[in-house]
């Protein structure tokens, strides 16, 4: 049996009629921030409450994805009341099913119109919290795979990739290269076999936007790969997520099964020659494989090491075949684009850089969560009024942008539009939207230090400038913040930063003076403090002096 | 030029020796910048490159510029192409030379005096030519194990460089495999199968290959002292060449 738009469109209407015929929808978010908080336990405890007042037929509590604020988990969602709790425990279960026809429990009550909501523009999360990740039927009733109808029995690939391409869709995966251009070259090579490869191997400290797209709603990844399958050419496509994120593996693997079952993934695909297929592979801890040839190469089996590039993997990738590899934000911005079309998105965002951006706020901010805004959004704007600004009434320093790979932008920066371009004007990335908040209690000498000493445990080792040069910057950041460094060891960092970036092999060498280079940039006199006087202004390094009054 | 000094002369390419300009035959454009520009007379410092073994542009010696491109290319690994506009040799890249050399003798223990390969040693030689005097880095005084534990080589992983020419040749030539490496940056290391002693190494064949390859003291013959010991790398490619003739 094929699946036709027909069969989509009951699963659709069979699920959108059983979920009114309840009267109160609750929404519990089962993403990794609300369950590490014992969400499930409240879930468990909502619906043994719900039998106890024999509501059953009148409730039905819902397990959906990542509700954003992950500062005040547990987060539940009540429909249609347009009622959200925040730290919700068991206990409060009896509460809240009691007030279901009254006032709303005022204690938990978590406002809706907060400015944390009402400024974002999902298009990425816009299933985030509202389906259920670990049912097919839910993503369904969203409009899930009617993007990939579309694409199969409507338009031919070419028309597909004109589409991505009049989007102006940028990779979010940290460089912003064209998504259309990569997957023009992709179709335009001449193989019969081409593979799709999704990167999830998301390892920016600070970092979880993938995490949560796969997550809270992982068939938004499997149609926007199907769909990049049938665009390029490719009939079989590989998830790279990495084993540190067991539950995005958990429901990936369950949203694949469920796919192949309905057969939107499969031979004949709505009844066309399309085939395509998806399969995962674990990463195992490494950061480097997150570069694109070293994931190639450790799909392969073999040992996650990068390669120089030329030749690039969308002309010889995994197995020397064209490859197109995409991170997971780029491809859940996929089925949005084919379903209302490239010149919709085009309309998002500033003039370079199209559609929204997710960023996961982190750090010494109010309201630490997963938002998504458009392109261009003030930084301003995102960490005082989205972010609710900086906590204990201490003041806002500066935000790394990128993880090691990126650079900070400090406060003058502050109304500086978050674009490609902007960013990257400033010494800093868009990076894959990691955005960690200093306040003033952060030595940036020692947030260097950190991020160095990051890169040089994750530099595979490979080249030269990479495996030693790391080492070198950070023994000289080592003895900066301890208080033992002479005034030319600024020099020598200098050069070593230039050494790295220009000659090291792949991208994690290339960009991992960028933490270094930036705080110079913005903050030498803290690296002057730190040598000439031996001070540490925020107080954050144990100096030379300190010690040996303290010895 | 003696032609009127208001035409711009067109440039020679042909002898120009910084230029490097291909032709493709039978669809075939597989040359790297290194093999052309060593065809052609013009050096290029290489350390993880051997002629023989697979290309791996990883110590970043053989670095070029290309006109047109912000970044540098290693010319090992780097294809020519028709029109493209190689720098083998300019002030910059010789600066990066440099320091890159210096960051090896910064790593491990290099000191010549006390090394078998002393006069005979690629590294040493590869300092003396880009006028690598003294390291400005600090070292970082990794301290290794020496594995005697093989009948007729040692492994001294002080001396070791990572340019995994042992692993190559063991691997593609030999085919033995008996080396890999273990540990990731500045903890990688290389080792024999299960990270066993070389000695109990049950893969091993005892050829000698690996030693031979090595392009500094770390792996060497027993019973050498002090600049004793002589590599021969020159086998390879005489070696594959004979097995090619071999071959039906």
């Amino acid at each position: 049996m094929t699946l036709t738009i027909e069969n989509l469109q009951e699963i659709a209407k069979t699920e959108t009629d059983v979920l009114e015929s309840y009267r109160y929808r609750i929404n519990v978010c089962v993403a990794a921030g609300c369950l590490s908080c014992g969400s499930d336990a409240v879930k468990a405890s909502l619906e043994e409450e719900i039998r106890r007042q024999g509501k059953e037929k009148a409730c039905r509590v819902r397990a959906v994805g990542c509700l954003g604020l992950c500062a005040v988990g547990p987060l539940i969602d009540i429909s249609p009341l347009n009622v959200a709790y925040q730290g919700v425990q068991p206990s409060d279960a009896p509460d809240i099913i009691g007030s279901l026809t009254g006032a709303p429990v005022s204690r938990l009550l978590l406002p809706t119109d907060h400015p944390f909501f009402s400024r974002q523009k999902k298009i990425v999360l816009e299933n985030c919290g509202i389906v259920e990740p670990e049912r097919i039927e839910s993503y369904i009733a969203a409009g899930g795979y009617e993007a990939l109808y579309q694409a199969l029995r409507q338009m031919s690939p070419r028309q597909v990739i004109d589409d991505v391409t009049a989007s102006g869709l940028r990779g979010r995966g940290g460089a912003g290269f064209p998504t259309g251009l990569k997957w023009t070259t992709v179709y335009k090579a001449q193989q019969a076999d081409k593979y799709v490869v999704c990167n999830a191997d998301e390892g920016d400290p600070g970092a979880f936007m993938d995490r949560s797209v796969l997550e809270s709603d992982p068939h938004r990844v499997i149609e926007g790969m199907a769909i990049a399958g049938y665009a390029v050419g490719a009939s079989r496509g590989y998830i790279y997520v990495r084993a540190e994120y067991p539950l995005a593996v958990e429901r990936l693997r369950r949203a694949i099964k469920q796919a192949k079952q309905l057969g939107v993934l499969g031979e004949n695909i709505f009844n066309t020659p399309f085939a395509f297929d998806i399969q995962l592979r674990l990463g195992a801890g490494a950061f480097v494989c997150g570069e694109e040839t070293a994931l190639i190469a450790s799909i392969e089996g073999r040992l996650g090491r990068p390669r120089p590039r030329p030749p690039f993997p969308a002309e010889f990738g995994l197995w020397g075949c064209p490859t197109l590899i995409n991170n997971v934000e780029t491809i859940a911005n996929i089925a949005p684009i084919v379903r209302r079309g490239g010149d919709w998105f085009a309309g998002i965002g500033t003039e370079k850089s199209k559609g929204t951006k997710v960023f996961a706020l982190a750090g010494k901010i109010n309201n630490t969560g997963l938002i998504e805004v458009p392109m261009g959004t003030p930084l301003r704007e995102i960490v005082f009024d989205i972010g609710g600004g900086i906590p204990a009434g201490r003041r806002f320093k500066a935000v790394q942008t990128g993880g090691p790979s990126g650079g900070c932008v400090p406060a003058q920066f502050l109304d500086m539009p978050m674009d490609y371009e902007s960013l990257k004007d400033v010494g800093a990335i868009m990076g894959s939207g990691g955005m960690i908040v200093m306040d003033d209690g952060a030595c940036m000498v020692d947030v260097a230090k950190f991020f160095m000493e990051f890169c040089m445990s994750e530099s595979c080792g490979k080249c030269v400038p990479c495996r030693v040069g790391t080492a070198q910057l950070f023994g000289i950041l080592e003895r900066i913040t301890a208080g033992d460094a002479k005034i030319e060891d600024i020099d020598t960092l200098k050069e070593l930063c230039d050494l790295v970036g220009a000659a090291s092999l792949c991208g994690l060498g290339q960009t991992a003076p960028n933490p270094v280079k930036s705080t110079l940039r913005y903050f030498e006199n803290e690296y002057m403090a730190h040598i000439r006087r031996h001070h540490c202004e925020a107080g954050v390094c144990a100096m030379g002096k300190a010690r040996e009054d303290t010895a | 030029m003696t032609s009127n000094a208001s035409i711009p002369p067109k440039p020679r390419t042909d002898v120009n020796p910084a230029r490097i300009y291909t032709l493709r035959i039978n669809g075939r454009e597989d040359e790297t910048i290194l093999t052309v520009a060593r065809q052609n007379g013009i050096d290029i410092p290489t350390l993880c490159h051997l002629d023989g073994l697979a290309e791996r542009g990883a110590c970043r010696l053989c670095i070029v510029e290309i006109q047109g491109s912000p970044k540098l290319y290693a010319a090992c690994v780097t294809l020519v192409k028709q029109d493209m506009d190689v720098i083998t040799d300019s002030p910059r890249i010789r600066d990066y030379r440099r320091k890159i050399l210096e960051l090896i003798f910064s790593e491990r223990n290099h000191v010549c005096s006390v090394c078998v390969v002393n006069g005979n040693c690629e590294l040493q030689n590869l300092a003396v030519k880009l006028g690598m005097t003294h390291v400005r880095y600090g070292y970082l005084n990794l301290t290794h194990a020496v594995d005697a534990s093989h009948p007729r080589f040692s492994l001294d992983h002080n001396r070791c460089v990572l340019c995994l020419r042992c692993i190559r040749v063991c691997k593609d030539i030999e085919g033995a495999h008996t080396w890999d490496i273990a540990g990731r940056g500045i903890h990688a290391r290389i080792i024999s199968d299960l990270n066993q002693p070389w000695g109990e190494s049950e893969t091993c064949t005892g050829c000698g290959k690996c030693v031979q390859v090595c392009p500094t003291g770390a792996l060497s013959e027993k019973g050498k002292s002090v600049a004793e010991m002589t590599k021969r790398p020159e086998f390879l490619p005489y070696l594959q060449m004979m097995r090619k003739e071999a071959e039906p």
